[in-house]
């Protein structure tokens, strides 16, 4: 053979490298996907009804979807995903729902939103899901927002705080699950009026979704009082190395109530320096920072006396809730499925919160009897009525419609005493 | 096209240096048409064998391939290390994002608009940065991707970027809809601008300024002597990486439909990295196997064990370079290194 033959022969070869490696793709790519182009085909109802299409559903399943950030700088969100997981386990060795077992897809993203897409198309269009649940991160979820709801694919019980959820008007197919900040800040308002109508408040904000979300939800209750009673707000980044200077703007202002929007790291301190600086503040702070161990701890218990918070779950790290019947429950569960739980800790709230979540969800499908389709699931999750979750504060109860959306819209106040944090007055409502 | 061209591309393309110099550069060619040739067809076939939710991956894999032409165009070939073209790519998609919505662009017009400007940014940058080498330009490059997302959140910018919360891109619509669906009409559009990148990485990589590039990397300070300005062909191959990342971010951001400074972290940085390596990073036509690389094979690793994907994607990348050490264009060449040593002896004896 001649010279000028072998080297059209090895460009061939290389081509076909190159060509192998897309045909590598495209067989990956369909490999696996022969079934259901976006559930339609396979997800008839169980044993032949007549019912309308149920996507991702079958006479012995439900299959369901969600994206996690397992990875990535939010990576220790990944344990709601790993409860979830557990928990769909627990229901399903109970023998499912009605019957049917529940199948949670949970991918990862990295909380990177194309990724999410990217993940959620997967999960949509090839898996063939009836529905996203529990997905996490704001930035995430809205990435997915349009395509879910132009699918009318359900988007259940989103994991973020952001007040934008509870918009059926415009997203009638997405739901979330927690109160807002925006709630949250509203509640704390209310609760100003109330007790401490001639405050004179100062805020400190974390400069991003959160910390606007509680601007708005004060100026939502405050109305035209607002500027009156609100004396000076300052802002930090989440990137800032510290907030001292911030603290002594406030403090320099003569305030005698300080409002806290902020995440753990901030929060311990902010506490220190208010302490240090002797400045005896009613202080209110925001109920993601105040966690025990990540917030209060760090900044001193001591110190940290008086703080007052709203939440809506229950500490299970608090002694006098060792005999809770909802926490017993949930410890119960987060030991039989140990093994399914590696390296998450009962104290952790992320397992807690993804414990009363799927509870949440699983009330959800109950309610919707054999109607599994996309369009029951969607109206069963709007219309909870005084549904408890075991785990909540006591005295909370959900209660969705089609016009609102907010899941959890009430919230205990607590104040810590220096070793747990003791509710007082009644469960608050955001309206 | 003169043999010294053919032997500069030669010399970047296989990184290892295994030259074979044994054919003349147009029969070589002929060979490398055939192989362009069929990659076309492949692409051009593909989407219409494809779900939607494929199409969308092959166009992520296409827009992949653009971000890292532009990684290997300043890695590969003129030697400069970057850790920041994420940053680049995320002024891109937000330039397109702010140019269709604020501008009312349509969104086939700011590709090229995305990528000027990038340009424009990656010169200035580059400018300073020329007098950075090795692991202080690498430092440099990836405190600029470390910074961005912070930016795309100041209050100042919000107007624009949208904060924290992001924007929504409108994704483009098919003009033929019963022929060719939204996501086939998106795919093919990526697929136009991404053979349009190709030929003019093609174009450089042969000329003049591509054999500038290559003497800079392998030999500065004789580069120096042969009277290449070195700051300013640094700076180009900085502003022309950029180009092509920039690009990528504005098809990126019509194919995600979304952007949010959360989509831009160090993490995609270093994607386009592994990417880059993986395919070879002196290749032009490696890129595709990176691109692909990185698109599929975090899932393949999450089917694998869904308990430690990335444990598993780790083992896949240190696989692939343990075999391929050039990256998959260093394998294809010295397999034909091979085979064409075989060759001249099967005609000697």
């Amino acid at each position: 053979m001649s010279k000028r033959n072998w080297v059209v022969v090895a460009s061939v070869f290389t081509s076909a490298c190159f060509g192998f490696a897309a045909l590598t793709g495209a067989v990956l790519a369909t490999g696996c996907e022969k079934k259901k182009p976006d559930g339609s085909s396979s997800g008839m109802a169980g044993a032949g009804d007549k019912g309308p299409a149920m996507p991702g559903i079958t006479a012995t399943e439900i299959k369901i979807g969600q994206t996690m950030p397992y990875s990535g700088p939010a990576s220790a969100y990944g344990a709601i995903g790993t409860t979830e997981k557990a928990y769909f386990q627990m229901i399903n060795d109970k023998g499912g729902i009605n019957g049917r077992k529940i199948t949670l897809m949970s991918l990862d993203d990295s909380y990177q939103p194309p990724k999410t897409v990217e993940q959620t198309r997967k999960l949509v269009e090839n898996e063939g899901v009836a529905f996203v649940f529990g997905s996490v991160g704001t930035a995430c979820n809205t990435a997915v927002q349009k395509y879910l709801n132009e699918k009318k694919v359900p988007q259940l019980f989103v994991a973020t705080g952001a007040d934008k959820w509870a918009d059926p008007e415009h997203f009638p197919w997405t739901i979330g699950w927690q109160p807002s900040y925006r709630t949250e800040a509203r509640i704390y308002a209310r609760y100003l009026l109330k007790e401490k109508p001639a405050a004179k408040v100062c805020v400190l904000y974390q400069n991003d979704d959160l910390g606007k979300d509680y601007i708005a939800g004060l100026k939502d209750i405050f109305g035209d009082q607002y500027d009156k009673m609100v004396l000076e707000k300052a802002s930090y980044e989440a990137t800032d190395p510290t907030v001292d200077s911030q603290v002594m703007t406030l403090q320099a202002k003569g305030c005698d109530t300080l409002i806290t929007a902020a995440i753990p790291k901030f929060g311990a301190q902010v506490i220190r320096k208010v302490f240090d600086t002797g400045w005896k503040p009613l202080h209110i702070m925001s109920n993601v920072a105040v966690s025990i161990t990540a917030g209060l701890k760090p900044a001193g218990l001591d110190k940290s006396v008086g703080i007052i918070t709203g939440g809506y779950l229950k500490d299970p790290n608090d002694p006098n809730m060792a005999n809770d019947p909802g926490i017993k429950d949930y410890r119960a569960f987060m030991k039989q499925y140990e093994a399914s739980l590696p390296g998450i800790d009962p104290g952790d709230t992320n397992a807690l919160y993804a414990y009363g979540v799927s509870m949440t969800l699983v009330n959800v499908l109950t309610k919707c009897g054999n109607d599994l389709s996309r369009e029951n699931i969607m109206k069963q999750a709007a219309s909870l009525s005084k549904f408890v979750v075991p785990v909540a504060i006591q005295g909370t109860e959900l209660t969705t419609s089609a016009t609102d959306f907010r899941v959890f819209s009430q919230l205990q106040l607590s104040r810590f005493n220096g070793t747990n944090f003791e509710p007082f007055g009644d469960v608050l409502s955001a309206d | 096209m003169s043999t010294v061209g053919e032997a500069a591309t030669t010399t970047a393309g296989t990184a290892n240096g295994a030259i074979t110099g044994t054919t003349t550069g147009t029969r070589r060619l002929g060979g490398r048409w055939l192989g362009v040739l069929a990659l076309l067809v492949i692409a051009l076939v593909l989407p219409f064998l494809l779900s939607g939710y494929r199409i969308f991956q092959l166009t992520q894999i296409t827009v992949y391939a653009v971000a890292i032409l532009g990684l290997n165009l300043l890695t590969g070939f003129s030697g400069q290390i970057s850790l920041g073209n994420g940053a680049f790519s995320a002024v891109g998609a937000y330039a397109s994002s702010i140019l269709m919505i604020k501008l009312g662009l349509p969104y086939w017009a700011t590709p090229p608009l995305a990528g000027a400007l990038c340009f424009v940014a990656g010169y200035l940058f580059g400018h300073p940065a020329a007098r950075l080498e090795g692991l202080y330009l690498a430092l440099a490059t990836f405190a600029l991707s470390i910074v961005m997302p912070q930016v795309l959140k100041l209050d100042t910018l919000e107007p624009w970027t949208g904060g924290t919360q992001g924007v929504y891109v409108t994704k483009p619509v098919s003009l033929l809809p019963e022929l060719i669906s939204d996501d086939q009409w998106l795919y093919f559009f990526c697929l136009a601008v991404a053979i349009v990148m190709f030929v003019v990485a093609w174009n450089i990589v042969r000329g003049r300024t591509g054999r500038a590039l290559v003497a800079l990397r392998d030999h500065p300070i004789g580069a120096g002597a042969m009277g290449i300005d070195t700051v300013s062909y640094k700076s180009v191959a900085f502003g022309v990486s950029a180009m092509y990342t920039g690009i990528a971010g504005s098809l990126g951001a019509l194919v995600a439909g979304f952007i949010s400074p959360d989509s831009f972290t160090y993490l995609l940085s270093i994607q386009f990295l592994v990417g880059g390596v993986v395919g070879g990073i002196a290749s032009i036509f490696g890129t595709l196997v990176g691109a692909v690389f990185i698109e599929l094979v975090p899932d393949l690793a999450n089917k694998i064990s869904e308990s430690a994907p990335w444990a598993i994607y780790g083992v896949l990348l240190i696989v692939c370079m343990m075999m391929m050490p050039w990256g998959a264009a260093g394998l294809v060449h010295s397999a034909r290194a091979w085979l064409a040593r075989r060759s001249t002896r099967r005609t000697r004896s």
